[in-house]
């Protein structure tokens, strides 16, 4: 079956990619542009580990087709560090230890960074209801929204 | 051993974790993310019936289409006996094992697999399977503990023989257990209260969100490497050497990072199939479970049913327990029965128990191990009749659980004599904390439950390398599922003397590293920290003797202090204190390579205990229940990394937390599984729970050099019970059925109030 030649821009880069019909865009960060950072925890939109940011929007790459990425521009976990400096998200998952096996975090990071650029300055309520969507088995969320809050309070410049 | 060291740099730390950057990063390779060149993948074809005898299988077809490379089913797997070989510290029966990868005669649960294929990419290798036909003779089958146990039940294997009991005739009960303590007619007959209760929970999934993956790759020789998600790649390397019909040295087991396991992760699914479609096809071979899979096919923990009987004085003394356990093991024996009768009143001093238990079979997945297996469906039941045998004794109930607290010296129903444990010390801290006595608003309640873990030892190896630049490599094989590396590096830099960034914790595949028992048990931290703390020590006493070498005194005048070598006393000579970088860097001139290294089967894992409270409210109108503040008190011995230590704590709570209201298999009436997915197998989510608050007890182990006893497994336990009492406790109803999701909770406060709108 021929294939769809997709060009898009991924964590700011120009990338073209040849990707089957039924390939969703999860398997083709995967699978095809080896950006394993992406989990796939259960492929029907259930837990998140899949999240991205596609133009600017918080969806599960599981969900959306490889060749739906036309002309859009895709934000994975591993364009989240500027170089070798970690986003405060990143860095307050580390401290706070928000990650246990750590194969929820990426979609965490990913979904947590949405929030906080669209709501800098969320309740634990607003943060546990954003985060709902992404699924974590081994925390019990706990450590992961405090790590949430406590960076939002930072970037908004107050003590912790 | 005990007590040698209180006085900490690096343990009790909260320090980064040494696989946090790659973690954070998208990085780590888990199982899924790695490939080979030339690789084809594989997918299994699994029974749509829950119970049928397989007449024949036509697999040409699938390999005649284009792009497939190979397919097996149970005929390129050598039959097994039945017979129980060791395999680390667990029985597994490769009779069974051989049967539960690839079904022979029968399938025996929705979702067993039946055939797989390999091919050049996953949409042909799934197409392969739509053209393999199976004729199944569909049999009848059963899923309920209690239904598989009663005469004319449908028979999964006719020549199932129960262990610990006669049978007359065809049975599903694989084994009945005993355990006895003292005379409990006796302790009946004492008792001025008595109460008598029957208690059921469903299966569970352990619910790792990383599906099962492998890739495996034979080459003409036979040599095997594997790359897979596991608990453990030593048992990987010897259940596929046995299942392939290969040796253990022919096959090296590298594991990944592991997104969760649970326990579920102690198994072999897809790693036996994978090398042999390898050899098969001579290609790598990756194999993925979808999540469907996961649920069908893996896993779960077993549902079970129980009758408990309780005696105690007016004054609130337990004279007497008694209970009978059922447990299903799924497809082929092995449910966690026995753990469960043992840990069922573990935190209790009581002088007269009977504990019966039973091992079922049903036309389930075989059951792997979950979180303390077994001990959170024993202690619902019996943590819910203390609750109201305190209630009828007009007891406070954590007073009423400190009144029967086991302590040092008090002999377990289960045998042994506890050493020093910290059981008293959980109930007297919830007891005294502010949520204990914390109001609550109308429809809200509070329930406490307690819970108990052995934790174990094992078979553990670890090496320290010290390198020419004074820094430290640790290798040691087990899967870090929790943050293990950093508590294994922390316990190294403790006992080096350097700083905790300058060890680099590494986890070793089957041949770099010696034998190490699987991740489980709670024993990571205890036991293969207690090998990692031995080969520090190695590591040091050579140092010691390069330093006696360099400076020409005797090595027993040197002694190790915060990182250096230094004279023992004044006697020994004057000398400037030899830095670990300084001995280092002489080694080659001082005799070579300074390798530390230990192995031992350890023993002395100390038990733990928890108590939980929980408040919940209760929806009158729609029986949902929110849980509204979580309180976990538990006995950890010594946390190493007080982070890792709260999180498997709170994370053990919440599990416990969604077995408790929600989580359930949902079969139809021909047994399929109707709910393989997470949108209708509910986990708890972020918006369903409040911060779950921990109160760290340290009562040490007196068999570990630092004092740690293990953390992963007992704030499971108590969860289930806790909330259960809660609910009791807001709105006058009585759940002995989990889980407590709010249509049952609805209908069982309608039956409620059903005769007050009578009156
Ligand atoms: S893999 Fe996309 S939501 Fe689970
Ligand atoms: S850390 Fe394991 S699933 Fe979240």
């Amino acid at each position: 079956m021929a294939k769809h030649h997709v060009t898009t821009t991924i964590n700011g880069e120009p990338v073209e990619f040849l990707c089957s019909t039924r390939q969703t865009l999860l398997d083709v960060l995967r699978d095809e542009l080896n950006l394993t950072g992406s989990k796939e925890g259960c492929a029907s939109g259930d837990c998140g580990a899949c999240s991205v940011m596609l133009d600017g929007r918080l969806v599960c790459s599981c969900l959306v087709l490889g060749a739906e990425a036309e002309g859009k521009s895709v934000e994975t976990i591993e364009g989240m560090a500027e170089g070798d400096r970690l986003h405060p998200l990143q860095q307050n998952f580390l401290e706070d230890a928000a990650l246990q096996c750590g194969i929820c975090t990426p979609g965490f990071l990913v979904a947590a960074k949405a929030l906080l650029e669209r709501n800098p300055d969320p309740t634990e309520t607003e943060v546990r209801y954003w985060l709902a969507g992404n699924l974590c088995r081994c925390t019990g969320y706990d450590k992961i929204i405090r790590a949430v809050m406590r960076t939002a309070a930072e970037v908004r410049g107050e003590a912790s | 051993m005990t007590g040698e060291k209180t006085e900490f740099k690096w343990v009790g730390t909260r320090a980064i974790r040494p696989d946090g950057h790659d973690k954070v990063t998208g990085r780590a390779k888990f199982g899924s993310d790695f490939a080979l060149p030339g690789m084809l993948q594989g997918r299994v074809l699994r029974s749509p019936h829950a119970h049928a005898r397989i007449r024949s299988i036509d697999t040409s077809a699938a390999e005649a289409l284009p792009g497939v490379k190979g397919v097996i089913t149970s005929a390129d797997f050598a039959d097994q006996p039945a017979e129980l070989a060791a395999a680390g510290e667990a029985l597994v029966n490769y009779r069974d094992m051989v049967r539960n990868v690839m079904a022979r005669e029968k399938v025996l649960y929705d979702g067993h697999a039946v055939a797989a294929v390999a091919a050049t990419s996953a949409e042909i290798a799934e197409a392969a399977l739509e053209l393999i036909s199976v004729d199944y003779e569909v049999l009848d089958h059963v899923i309920d503990v209690d239904l598989a146990m009663e005469p004319g039940a449908p028979i999964l294997d006719e020549e199932l023989e129960p262990a610990g009991m006669e049978a007359s005739g065809p049975t599903n009960i694989a084994k009945r257990v005993d355990f006895d303590l003292g005379d409990v007619e006796e302790g009946f007959a004492k008792a001025e209260v008595v109460l008598e209760r029957s208690y059921t929970t469903a299966a569970v999934h352990q619910g790792y969100i990383e599906p099962h993956a492998a890739v495996a790759s034979v080459s003409e020789d036979g040599q095997a490497q594997i790359w897979c998600c596991t608990q453990g790649q030593f048992m990987v390397r010897a259940y596929t050497a046995r299942l392939c019909g290969m040796e253990t040295s022919q096959i090296r087991v590298t594991p990944s990072e592991i997104g969760g396991g649970f326990g579920g992760k102690t198994v072999v699914y897809l790693e036996p199939l994978a090398t042999a479609l390898s050899r098969k096809t001579g290609r790598p071979v990756k194999m993925i479970m979808s999540r469907e899979e996961v649920f069908r096919a893996s896993g779960p923990t077993s549902a079970g049913s129980m009758t408990y009987r309780i005696g105690a004085t007016r004054n609130g003394v337990i004279t007497a327990f008694e209970g009978t356990i059922r447990l299903e093991a799924g497809a082929f024996p092995g449910s966690p029965v026995q753990p469960a009768c043992m840990c069922a009143v573990a935190p209790y001093d009581i002088k007269n128990v009977r504990l019966t238990g039973y091992d079922v079979v049903v036309n389930r997945p075989k059951v792997a191990a979950y979180r303390a297996p077994g001990a959170p469906i024993s202690a619902f039941g019996a943590e819910s009749i203390i609750d109201e045998l305190a209630k009828e004794l007009g007891f406070d109930p954590l007073q009423l659980r400190l009144k029967n607290a086991a302590k040092q010296g008090t002999k377990a129903a289960y045998g042994p004599t506890f050493r020093r444990i910290g059981y008293e010390e959980t109930v007297e801290q919830a007891i005294a904390s502010e949520h204990y006595s914390a109001p609550l608003g109308p429809n809200q309640g509070r329930g406490v439950a307690s819970g108990f873990w052995f934790n174990i030892g094992g078979e553990s190896a670890a090496t320290v390398n010290i390198n020419e630049d004074g820094t430290a490599v640790v290798v040691s094989g087990n899967p870090d599922i929790g943050g293990s590396r950093a508590s294994l590096a922390l316990m190294a830099a403790e006992e080096l003397g350097i700083d905790y960034t300058k060890v680099r914790p590494i986890i070793g595949d089957t041949s770099s590293v010696g034998y190490n028992f699987l991740t489980g048990g709670s024993r990571v931290t205890f036991a293969t920290g207690l090998a990692v703390v031995e080969a520090a020590r190695d590591a040091v006493r050579q140092m010691c003797e390069r330093a006696a070498k360099i400076w020409e005194v005797e090595s027993d005048g040197v002694i190790w202090r915060d990182g250096h070598a230094v004279p023992a006393s004044s006697n020994v000579g004057d000398f400037e204190p030899l830095s670990l970088a300084d001995i280092a860097a002489q080694s080659p001139k001082t005799g070579g390579p300074i390798c530390g290294h230990n192995a031992q089967n350890v023993q002395g894992a100390g038990p733990g205990f928890a108590t939980h409270i929980c408040d919940v409210e209760v929806d009158p109108e729609t029986g949902r229940v929110t849980i509204l503040r979580y309180t976990a008190v538990q006995d950890v011995g010594r946390a190493i990394h007080p982070s890792y230590v709260e999180g498997q704590i709170q994370g053990g709570a919440v599990q416990g937390i969604g077995w408790a209201l929600n989580e359930e298999y949902i079969y139809n009436e021909r047994g399929q599984l109707e709910n393989p997915g997470f949108l209708d197998y509910r986990i708890p989510v972020a918006s369903d729970l409040p911060m779950i608050e921990t109160v760290v007890v340290e009562v040490p182990n007196d068999r570990h050099p630092y004092g740690v006893r293990g953390v992963g497994e007992v704030p499971i336990v108590p969860p289930m019970a806790a909330v259960a009492n809660a609910i009791e406790n807001a709105t006058g109803v009585r759940m002995e059925h989990l889980p407590m999701s709010p249509p049952r909770l609805l209908a069982a406060l309608d039956a409620a109030r059903l005769p007050e709108a009578a009156e």
